[in-house]
Formats: structure tokens, C-alpha cells, sequence
């Protein structure tokens, strides 16, 4: 399978990820040559074979619902680029 | 008096404890050797030497009250990937941009809970994709070991490059590193250390920044075989806050150092022979399978068929990874922004500042192998093709090998900015291709310096374990450093 310079357009924005037209042509080279390199897979013969979901065959750990941590609010926005408050800012999303 | 710098962790615990010298003279020895040579190394982005001096200090009144911990006062280079409370923390990406994070990895606290002295940061790939360290917002580092009669920079490797050249120039007594496809092993072969990959659950990834969750593990870097025992017992821990944390005591690696492997069973598997390898490799790993031979250990041929098909599994697996986890870095929470026309312009922008090419490269696969219609044929065929590389390990355990030897990597440390690797990013992804099988597998691997090639540069040989044993690897690779020797850079820097 190949990708043109549409369908990386169309990744680029799913990615959310600008790219300029240049960029644009040179990934959709650069991912050709990847998905070239993993095109050999489709050669296994994989029936009947589980996919791995872990490594080690391990139940998945639980714990108490309770509440562990918290009250962090200055923390948690401590690294934001724009908060006020304990709160995030983000341009406007709802009109 | 000795260079301080030029002591291993167990010699400078030895130092300390019978009280021939102190960890604040340690530490400064350190500090005033990264600033001699890290304008030229360029291995540490931060160094903290309040912080290392006060920690030293510490230490120094720890051992006056006979109190010492397993690594009282010994100075550590720590990866950029991991969070250090207050210390710059960016896994070497400029969308990071100024975090500091409010809290500690679980790795590192282990670290300093046990008397260890943080030096500072460590450069490495930007979120640890690469294998050159060539993808750093904040520039290559140099491999402190040059080919014979040579002036020609060479990378240390990567992801964990700036761990592996700190270590092997002497700017730390050790570094923690982190290995997803070969990220500790293939760096510490081409600077003549020695790096484990422990099995995947062994160390908590709990305050590491995310790459690809089911194959990211941390692990040391470090001089020689003991130091690696030492500092892993340290890391490893049992973690409440990372799910895939596997409730194991963790064993005393140190002790397994100088233990026998008489009637060791060590596969070699004849799929490692790869077209085009160098003669040199194939000597080397020859060289191997004799030390352990006699050394008393049962050498016989093995064979994991899927081998070949380990590293596109990992380019579908890993960058699949990637993209959801790197989904995080939007502008809004920390880290880079930049303002756009609306929250979607301002995404989009922000990330394309944010991220280098080789991450954008590999978050676009991700996404791509991941969007409607193509997960089965990409996505979860290379989960099935994983489930049979783990497969082929298992039988040749189960068949009883105890432990695997191969070559470390294809070739020894390559020139930086070099062109054919550059214009091609597969030809650098196959640099991992006898590492990332490990990942895959999620089973344990060491690298060890073997010898140097014909120009005068180090080759490593790569042991491979069963699942949480570590201890098999640690006393096997003792064997292979006592016959082979340990390998210093002659100082240029």
C-alpha cells in the first residue's frame, strides 16, 4: 500500500500537524518508504494466531475506587502557557 | 590523588565508605569535568550543581553517621525523559518548552531514596526516536571515542546517546536510560559501555514520557557490568502507579557478578546473520561464543524464524504507539504554543513548531496505520506477528537455552550528518534490528563490550534473558568483560 500527497494531507491534519506544500511532498516519500519496509508483514502467514496484548501474562491491577490524590489545582497549571485561575485557556471553542 | 572521575560506582563506594574521600569531592570532580568538556561532548542540556552539591552533602553527613544508603553520594547523569521535580524535563523536544514538572519519576526516586547525587540532564532523541542522537532540539552529541588517527566526529548512538557518551567520557559515574527498539543497548555498544534492558515491568515507567507504552523500559548505562548490577537494583522497583509494574521482589543483581555459568545452555541463533554484515561482527560474535565455551557453558545453533520480521512489526507498532501518546502535546496544558486563528489552527501550528521531523514522521504513520480501515491490516497483523517473535523465544527456552548471545548492533559508530543514513530514515531504523526483537518480546538484554573494530572503535555483544532474569545476564555478561577487557576513549575532549 502507498499513500499520495492527499491522504498525507488528510493524516497531517488528523495528526494535527501543519505542514507546508514541501513538507507535504517529502513525507509522502519518506512514509512510501516506510510502509515499503512493512509491506514484508503481509508475507506471515498469521491465522489463528492471538494478537499480544501484554507481554507478561498478568491480570490487570486494581485498586480501591478511593480517592488517592488530589487537590493539585496550582500544580496541574503550573506548566500551562496560558491559565487563570486553575484554569486552562484555550482560544474560543463555542461561539 | 587518582582522577575521582576515573572511579567505577563500586570503587567510589568503597572510597566512600572507608571514608578516603567524600561525595562532595566526588561530585565536584564531576561538575568541574562536565564543564570542561560538555561544550564539546554536548551529552548534559542541564547540569544542577546546587542541587548535586547539596544532595552530596547530604551523603557526606549520611556516611559520617554510618547511615549510608546503596548509593550514597555516587553522582548520576539522568536522561531527559524522565521527570525531575523542578529540573528541566523535555525528552529533548522543543515542544516541551520550558517544563518543569511538580513531581519525580518513579525511576529517579528510586534513585535518590537509595543516596544518589543527580549531575543533571542528559540529551538524547527527541521522545527517544532515533538511534543517533541526531533528533535532539538541542543538538548532536559527539561520541567520546573516534576512529584511530581520526578527527572525524562520530554520534554515540541513540536514543540514550547523551547517557552513553556521559558515561563512557567520564562525565557521571552512571546514567539512567531508556530503551524502546535498542535505545540503552545500541548506544552503549557503540561507546564501549555496558547497558541493560530489563524485562519489561522490571522498572516502573511511571514519570517517563511516554514513547510507545508497550515496549518503553528504562535501565542503566554504565562502566562495566557490576556498576549496571548496581544501579539496576536501584531503579527496578515494584510500582503502584505504573499497571504494568510486575509484583516481583527485586533480586540482588550484584550478587551474581562472578558466579559460574558452567552448564549454561546459550543459543545462538543463526537468523542474526545478516546480509552484509560487517566480517568483523561475525568475528566478534565467534569470539564470544568461544569465551563462554570456556568459560563452561553448552554452546548450540538455535533458530527464532520471525526475526526478520521484528523491526516492521516495531514501525508499525511503535510509531501506533506514538501518535496516541504523543496526542497529549497541545498547546494547552504545558510546553510550547503557538497562537493560531482558531483552537484547531492553534493545535496544528503548535505542534508543527513543536516537533521535529523524525517525530512528525513517526506520528503520521501512527496515525495512518491506525485511521479507519487500515488498523487489521496494519495494526493488529503486526500484534499477531509479534505474539510469534515472542513465540520463537519461548521455544527455544522452553527447549532449555538460558540465555541467547548475539551482536549488539550491525556495524560500530558512524560519522555524524552521514548521507546515505540521512536521505533514507529505514537505513537507520536498521540499525536496531538486532535489539528491537528484545522489545518486541519484552524479554530482558544487555549490550557488553566485546572488542574494537579494525579503526579502533567499540563492538558490543548482546546477551538475551528469560523473562525476569536479569541475574542470568548480569553473570553471563561478567564472563564475556573479564575475557574481553574494558575499552576507555582516549581523551580528545
Amino acid at each position: 500500500m502507498s499513500v499520495d500527497l492527499a491522504t498525507v494531507k488528510r493524516v497531517a491534519h488528523l495528526s494535527r500537524i501543519a505542514l507546508t506544500e514541501e513538507e507535504a511532498e517529502r513525507m509522502t516519500s519518506e512514509l512510501n518508504g516506510i510502509l515499503g519496509f512493512v509491506e514484508q508483514l503481509s508475507e506471515v502467514n498469521v491465522d489463528g494466531v492471538e494478537p499480544m496484548t501484554s507481554v507478561m501474562p498478568m491480570q490487570m491491577k486494581k485498586r480501591e475506587d478511593t480517592v488517592m490524590d488530589g487537590d493539585k489545582a496550582t500544580d496541574i497549571v503550573a506548566n500551562a502557557p496560558n491559565s487563570d485561575r486553575g484554569f486552562f485557556l484555550v482560544p474560543k471553542v463555542v461561539e | 590523588m587518582t582522577d575521582l572521575t576515573s572511579l567505577t560506582i563500586a570503587e567510589a563506594r568503597a572510597k566512600l565508605s572507608a571514608k578516603e574521600i567524600t561525595a562532595v569531592e566526588l561530585t565536584d570532580a564531576y561538575i568541574a569535568a562536565i564543564e570542561a568538556a560538555n561544550e564539546r561532548i554536548n551529552a548534559y542540556i542541564t547540569v544542577t550543581p546546587e542541587k548535586a552539591r547539596e544532595m552530596a552533602k547530604a551523603s557526606d553527613a549520611r556516611i559520617a553517621e554510618s547511615r549510608a544508603r546503596p548509593l550514597e553520594g555516587i553522582p548520576l547523569g539522568i536522561k531527559d525523559l524522565f521527570a525531575t521535580e523542578g529540573v528541566h524535563t523535555q525528552a529533548c523536544s522543543h515542544v516541551l518548552d520550558g517544563f518543569k514538572p511538580r513531581y519525580e519519576s518513579t525511576v529517579t526516586q528510586n534513585l535518590w531514596n537509595d543516596g544518589a547525587v543527580m549531575l543533571g540532564k542528559l540529551n538524547m532523541d527527541e521522545f527517544a526516536m532515533g538511534s543517533s542522537n541526531e533528533t535532539s532540539y538541542y543538538g548532536v552529541v559527539k561520541n567520546p571515542w573516534r576512529a584511530r588517527g581520526s578527527n572525524l566526529d562520530l554520534v554515540p548512538g541513540g536514543s540514550s546517546g547523551g547517557s552513553a557518551a556521559a558515561v563512557a567520557a567520564h562525565l557521571c559515574a552512571g546514567a539512567t536510560a531508556t530503551d524502546t527498539g535498542g535505545s540503552i543497548r545500541q548506544p552503549a555498544a557503540f561507546t564501549g559501555t555496558v547497558g541493560i534492558k530489563p524485562t519489561y515491568g522490571r522498572c516502573s515507567r511511571w514519570g517517563i514520557a511516554a514513547f510507545a507504552s508497550s515496549l518503553d523500559q528504562a535501565g542503566p548505562i554504565a562502566r562495566d557490568v557490576r556498576d549496571a548490577a548496581i544501579l539496576l537494583g536501584s531503579m527496578a522497583s515494584v510500582d503502584p502507579k505504573d499497571t504494568t509494574s510486575v509484583d516481583l521482589p527485586v533480586p540482588d543483581y550484584e550478587a551474581s557478578i562472578g558466579q559460574s555459568i558452567k552448564g549454561m545452555k546459550i543459543g545462538i541463533p543463526k537468523e542474526y546473520r545478516v546480509d552484509g554484515m560487517p566480517e568483523e561482527i561475525e568475528a566478534l560474535w565467534q569470539q564470544g561464543v568461544a569465551w563462554l565455551r570456556d568459560a563452561g557453558a553448552e554452546i548450540v545453533d538455535i533458530s527464532l524464524p520471525h526475526t526478520k520480521y521484528a523491526l516492521p512489526a516495531y514501525y508499525i507498532v511503535a510509531p501506533a504507539e506514538a501518535s496516541s501518546n504523543l496526542a497529549r502535546y497541545d498547546g494547552v496544558r504545558y510546553g510550547l504554543r503557538v497562537d493560531g486563528k482558531d483552537i484547531v489552527d492553534m493545535y496544528e501550528k503548535t505542534r508543527a513548531a513543536g516537533f521535529g521531523r523524525e517525530v512528525k514522521r513517526r506520528i503520521m504513520i501512527g496515525t495512518y496505520v491506525l485511521s479507519a480501515g487500515y488498523y487489521d491490516a496494519y495494526y493488529l497483523r503486526a500484534q499477531k506477528v509479534r505474539t510469534l517473535i515472542k513465540r520463537d523465544f519461548e521455544l527455544a527456552f522452553q527447549a532449555g537455552v538460558d540465555a541467547i548471545l548475539t551482536p549488539a548492533t550491525p556495524s560500530s559508530a558512524f560519522g555524524i550528518a552521514d548521507e546515505d543514513l540521512a536521505s533514507d530514515p529505514v537505513k537507520m531504523y536498521l540499525n536496531d534490528i538486532f535489539t528491537v526483537t528484545v522489545n518486541m518480546a519484552g524479554l530482558p538484554g544487555i549490550a557488553v563490550p566485546g572488542g574494537l573494530d579494525h579503526k579502533g572503535l567499540p563492538l558490543g555483544l548482546q546477551l538475551i534473558g528469560k523473562p525476569f532474569e536479569e541475574e542470568t545476564l548480569f553473570k553471563t555478561a561478567h564472563i564475556i568483560e573479564q575475557a574481553a577487557g574494558r575499552f576507555t576513549p582516549s581523551k580528545w575532549w
